[in-house]
C-alpha cells in the first residue's frame, strides 16, 4: 500500500518494472531478443506486436512461467528474482489472462479467494474477504455482486472477476493479455474507465494487444515488439497508428483495406426464416432471413456466442436447420437429411470454420493430411483404390506456393505452423476449389498483422472474382473493412441490415446489442 | 513448464518400449529372487525355450500369429478414437463363422473354402462387432461398456450352442465335430516337408502368413486409403470430420466391423489351422492381451508385429519356464506376463516426461554447438 501516493509527482521516480537485457530462447528459435523495458509507475503501458513477436514470452518471464536465459527484472528498482507465479504475486504483478482462469460454479467471492483462503476454516476468510471485495469494488467502480455466479456473469463482467481477484492479492501491476478479444466495443470501453480509474489510483497497467485502436486509445506509452526483439519506444501522444503498425511490421500496411465498388450480380445464397437449434433444443438462430449475391461480401456482425457460429455451421451442412429453408442458386439446400458438409461442397460451397483448431483441421496431422479435409474424394487424389500422396504432396506444395504458407513443407506437422499460416493452409485448400459461395467465419482470429492483410486481400479477390462472400467476425474492424452489406445479429435474431458506407461503429454496438438500426441511426444522430 | 522437442521417431517406438520392457524384466526378477530363484537362469531358460530349437520357434510364432491380428483390431479401432476390448467375443463368433461354413460346406475344394471361411470369419466378427458400434454411433453408449458386456454375451451364447447344438451325439465333450481333413491350414512343418526341407513339427500354420499379409495391409488401409483417412480423422477430431462431410457415427461403425472382422481372423489360426474344431473358450484371452500387444505397437502394425512377437516368446517361454522350474508355476508366468503389460501397456508414458528432457538438453547442446 505504500506506492499508493507519490507516484508520478516528482520526475525521478522508479519506474514500476525495468526490465533489462532480457534474452531467450527456444531451441533455434531466439523468442526474446536482449529486451530492454521501463514501465513507468501509475501509466498505462501498451505493448503492440504481431503473434510470434515476442510478446507472450517477455510476460511470462515476467509472470514467472519461463525463467530468462539472461537479463534481469527489477520491480520498483529492486532486483527482483522471479521463479513462478508466486513470486511474481508476492513482488505485486497480477495477471489477466486471455482465456479466463475461473470455476463458473462458484461465486465472485469464491473466485477471488481460490488459493488464498486463509485458512482451513472457510467462513472467517470469507468474511474478511467480503469486505476487502467492497472496499475494492467501490474504489475501481466494477460493480460486480460478490454472490453472483461467475457461470451467470457476462463475459466482460468475467473479466472484471480477474481483475478484482488479482487486486484482491495486492497486485500494484496489472498485466491484461489481449483482454478485449471477447468484448463489444461498449464493453471494451468500460474496461479501458476501469483501467483509467486503476491508473489514478496509483496501479501500473501492462496492457498486451494487437489492436492498435485500443493502444491509442487507452495507453501512455507504448513498447514495439518485432521478431522478438523490442524495436522502439513511443508516448502515445507522439504516434500514430500507421506508425505502430510500420514499426511492427517493419515495412508500411494498409490499415483500411482499399477495394474496388462491388459489382452485385444474381443471388446465390438465399436463406429464409432459418432456425437452428443447439444439441440441447435451444433455438440459437431465429428466423434469420437474408440474402449473399454473387460479387459481394456481406458480413455478419454481432457479439460473439449470438448465434453467428450456429449459422455459419448450418450453412456449412454441419447443423441442420429446424425450420426455414436455405438455397443456393435457386435450388433447396437447407441443411439436414440429405444435405451435409460434403454435399454442400459437391455444390461449391467451401467453408473457412471460425475456430481452426477445433474444426477446420486436425493438429495432429501432417500439412498435406489437412490439405485434403474435405476434399480427400477429389479424383485427383486417388492412385485407385488408395491417396495419391504424392499428388497430395504437390497439390499441397501448391497450396503453400500461392498461400505464401511458411514454412512451405507439407510433412510438418499441422500443429507446428503459427496461427497465421495455419489459417493461410486453411484459405488455401478452401478457395482454391473456386467455389461459387465462400463461407469465412474469423478468418484472421489470433493471425498477425502482415497475414491479416494478405488474408483480406484474398477475400476480396474472392469477391471481385464474381463469387459470394459471407463473412462472420466479431471484429468490427474487419467487418467494416471487409463486407459491402453488413447484416447485425442479437441473441440469435437478425436486428437489421446496413450498408457498409452508412455502418460506423457506434451504429453497429447499438445494434448487436440488439436496438433497431433506425433508432440507433436516430441515436447516432443526436449524440 | 519449458518447451521440448519432439522426440524421433526411433525413440518414440523403439528405445521408449525398450526401456519399458527392460523395466518389467528388472521387477519381474525381483519377483523371480523373492520366491528363492536364480533370475538369469529364468530368463536363459525362457529365452531359450522361446528361441532356443526349431520347436520353440514353431510355436512361439504360431502364439504371435493370435496376437497379431487381435492387436490389429484394436488398433484399426484406437484410430478412430474407439477402444475396443471386445477383440475376445468378436474373435469367439468369429470361430462359430469358420467352424459352421467348415462343417455344412465340407463338400467344398480347400482354396474355395479357404475364402468362404475367411468371409465367414469377417462377417460373423463384424456382425457382433456391429452392435455395440451401432450403439457407440447411433445411441451414444460407450463401446468399452458395450463391448465387454458382448464378450460375457458371446461366451454365455457360445456355451449353449457348443453344449446344446454343436456337440455331436453321443459326445460328452462341449466342442463341435472335428472339420474334414482336406479344409485344414496346412502345418508350415508339413508345407516345408513338401518342399524337401526337414522342420520339427509345431502348431505354427499358413496363418501366419496370412496374418503378416493383413498386417501390410492394414497398413495401406490406415494411411493409404480415403477410408482409413477417414477414421484417423474421426479418431483425431470428431467436430473436424463432421466439418469436412465425413459423418462419425458412419465410420465409428465400419472401424468396429473392420476391428471385429479382424479379431475373427484369430479362429482361422485356432480352428483352421490347430484345433480343427470349435473348442470352448478358444479365444483364451488372446483379444485381451491383444490390447497391449497394439497399444505396445503404438498401434501401427509394424510395432504391432514386434510386440506381437515380444508376446508370443513370453507364452512360450513362459510355458516352458513352469515346466522346468517346478517354484514357478503357470500363475508366477502369469505375473511375469501380467508385469511387462503393466509396464509397456499401462504406464508406456512413465519414462517419456524425462526421456524428452534428456533428448531436448542433448539437442539444445548440439544446436548450440552448431550456432557457434
Amino acid at each position: 500500500m505504500h506506492q499508493m501516493h507519490g507516484a508520478g509527482e516528482t520526475g525521478a521516480v522508479q519506474p514500476a518494472i525495468e526490465l533489462r537485457g532480457i534474452d531467450k530462447r527456444f531451441g533455434a528459435v531466439h523468442a526474446n531478443k536482449e529486451i530492454d523495458l521501463k514501465v513507468d509507475k501509475g501509466t498505462i503501458h501498451g505493448i503492440v506486436g504481431e503473434n510470434g513477436a515476442g510478446k507472450s514470452t517477455l510476460m511470462s518471464i515476467l509472470y514467472g512461467f519461463y525463467q530468462a536465459d539472461a537479463g534481469t527484472i527489477h520491480v520498483d528498482g529492486k532486483l527482483c528474482d522471479i521463479k513462478g507465479s508466486e513470486d511474481a504475486i508476492a513482488v505485486g504483478i497480477g495477471m489477466v489472462h486471455q482465456h479466463f482462469m475461473l470455476v463458473e460454479t462458484f461465486s465472485v467471492l469464491e473466485n477471488v479467494i481460490l488459493g488464498v483462503e486463509g485458512g482451513a476454516v472457510l467462513r472467517e476468510g470469507v468474511d474478511k474477504a467480503r469486505e476487502e471485495l467492497k472496499r475494492l469494488e467501490r474504489e475501481y467502480s466494477l460493480n460486480i455482486d460478490p454472490d453472483a455466479k461467475v457461470g451467470d456473469l457476462s463475459v466482460g463482467l468475467q473479466q472484471r472477476v480477474e481483475i478484482l481477484k488479482a487486486l484482491y492479492r495486492g497486485a500494484e501491476i496489472l498485466i491484461l493479455d489481449e483482454p478485449t478479444g471477447v468484448l463489444t466495443p461498449q464493453e471494451a470501453d468500460h474496461l479501458f474507465r476501469i483501467l483509467d480509474t486503476l491508473k489514478e489510483q496509483g496501479k501500473t497497467v501492462v496492457l498486451i494487444t494487437h489492436k492498435l485502436r485500443e493502444i491509442m486509445a487507452a495507453t501512455d506509452n507504448v513498447s514495439v515488439m518485432r521478431q522478438g526483439a523490442m524495436v522502439a519506444h513511443r508516448k502515445t501522444a507522439e504516434t500514430s497508428p500507421e506508425e505502430l503498425s510500420e514499426l511492427m511490421v517493419g515495412r508500411k500496411v494498409l490499415l483500411r483495406l482499399e477495394k474496388d465498388e462491388a459489382n452485385p450480380a444474381a443471388t446465390v445464397l438465399n436463406v429464409e426464416n432459418l432456425c437452428v437449434d443447439n444439441a440441447q433444443g435451444v433455438r440459437k438462430v431465429k428466423n434469420a432471413t437474408f440474402n449473399v449475391r454473387a460479387g459481394e461480401i456481406v458480413g455478419i456482425a454481432g457479439v460473439s456466442g449470438n448465434g453467428q457460429s450456429e449459422l455459419l455451421e448450418a450453412l456449412g451442412g454441419i447443423r441442420s436447420a429446424s425450420e426455414g429453408k436455405v438455397e443456393l442458386n435457386g435450388q433447396d439446400v437447407t441443411p439436414g437429411k440429405g444435405v451435409d458438409a460434403a454435399e454442400l461442397r459437391r455444390r461449391g460451397v467451401a467453408h473457412v470454420p471460425e475456430d481452426r483448431h477445433r474444426m477446420a483441421m486436425v493438429t495432429a496431422f501432417s500439412a498435406k493430411e489437412a490439405a485434403i479435409l474435405g476434399y480427400e474424394d477429389d479424383p485427383a487424389y486417388q492412385k485407385g483404390v488408395l491417396l495419391d500422396w504424392n499428388a497430395i504432396s504437390a497439390a499441397t506444395a501448391n497450396m503453400m506456393s500461392e498461400f505464401d504458407v511458411r514454412p512451405d513443407n507439407p510433412d510438418l506437422k499441422a500443429a507446428n505452423f503459427s496461427g497465421g499460416n495455419q489459417q493461410k493452409l486453411v484459405l488455401a485448400r478452401e478457395i482454391m476449389r473456386d467455389p461459387e459461395l465462400l463461407l469465412v467465419g474469423q478468418p484472421t482470429r489470433g493471425v498477425d498483422i502482415g497475414a491479416i492483410e494478405f488474408i483480406h486481400k484474398r477475400i476480396v479477390a474472392m469477391r471481385d472474382a464474381g463469387k459470394a462472400v459471407l463473412l462472420v467476425s466479431v471484429e468490427l474492424d474487419e467487418i467494416m473493412s471487409l463486407a459491402d452489406r453488413i447484416v447485425v445479429m442479437c441473441d440469435g435474431a437478425i436486428v437489421g441490415e446496413v450498408a457498409a458506407s452508412e455502418a460506423n461503429e457506434r451504429v453497429l454496438g447499438l445494434m448487436m446489442a440488439g436496438v433497431d438500426p433506425n433508432e440507433a441511426k436516430a441515436a447516432e444522430g443526436q449524440a | 513448464m519449458s518447451k521440448t522437442v519432439e522426440l524421433p521417431r526411433w525413440i518414440d517406438v523403439g528405445a521408449l518400449p525398450l526401456l519399458n520392457l527392460l523395466l518389467a524384466l528388472v521387477v519381474s526378477g525381483l519377483v523371480v529372487l523373492a520366491i528363492g530363484e536364480n533370475p538369469v537362469e529364468v530368463v536363459e531358460i525362457l529365452l531359450y525355450g522361446a528361441f532356443g530349437y526349431e520347436e520353440a520357434w514353431g510355436y512361439t510364432l504360431y502364439y504371435t500369429t493370435n496376437f497379431i491380428f487381435t492387436g490389429l483390431a484394436f488398433a484399426v479401432a484406437f484410430h478412430c478414437g474407439l477402444f475396443n476390448i471386445g477383440a475376445e467375443g468378436q474373435a469367439y463368433v468369429g470361430g462359430l463363422g469358420v467352424t459352421l461354413a467348415a462343417l455344412y460346406l465340407d463338400f467344398l475344394p480347400f482354396p474355395i473354402m479357404l475364402v468362404v471361411a475367411m468371409l465367414a470369419a469377417m462377417i460373423f466378427g463384424a456382425a457382433w462387432a456391429y452392435i455395440p458400434a451401432y450403439l457407440q454411433a447411433r445411441r451414444g453408449s460407450h463401446v468399452v461398456i458395450t463391448t465387454i458386456m458382448f464378450n460375457f454375451i458371446a461366451s454365455s451364447l457360445m456355451v449353449y450352442l457348443l453344449v446344446n447344438v454343436l456337440r455331436p451325439e453321443g459326445s460328452m465333450t462341449p466342442e463341435s465335430e472335428q472339420i474334414a481333413e482336406h479344409l485344414r491350414l496346412p502345418f508350415i512343418h508339413d508345407i516345408a516337408g513338401a518342399l524337401g526341407i526337414e522342420m520339427a513339427s509345431s502348431p505354427l500354420n499358413l496363418s501366419f502368413v496370412y496374418a503378416i499379409v493383413i498386417s501390410v495391409m492394414v497398413w495401406l488401409f490406415i494411411w493409404h486409403t480415403r477410408w482409413g483417412y477417414a477414421i484417423r480423422t474421426v479418431g483425431a477430431n470428431a467436430v473436424a470430420a463432421t466439418y469436412a462431410g465425413l459423418e462419425p457415427g458412419r465410420f465409428i461403425i465400419i472401424a468396429m466391423m473392420i476391428s471385429g472382422a479382424l479379431s475373427s481372423f484369430m479362429a482361422l489360426n485356432e480352428v483352421m489351422g490347430v484345433q480343427h474344431r470349435l473348442l470352448i473358450d478358444f479365444t483364451a484371452g488372446y483379444g485381451f492381451v491383444g490390447i497391449a500387444v497394439a497399444l505396445m505397437g503404438r498401434n501401427h502394425p509394424f510395432g504391432i508385429f514386434l510386440a506381437a512377437l515380444l508376446f508370443g516368446m513370453l507364452y512360450q517361454g513362459g510355458a516352458e519356464l513352469s515346466f522346468e522350474i517346478p517354484t514357478i508355476s503357470n500363475d508366477m508366468v502369469v505375473v511375469i506376463q501380467g508385469l511387462v503389460i503393466l509396464f509397456t501397456g499401462a504406464m508406456e508414458h512413465m519414462f517419456r516426461p524425462r526421456v524428452t528432457k534428456i533428448y531436448t538438453a542433448w539437442r539444445l547442446r548440439q544446436d548450440a554447438g552448431e550456432a557457434a
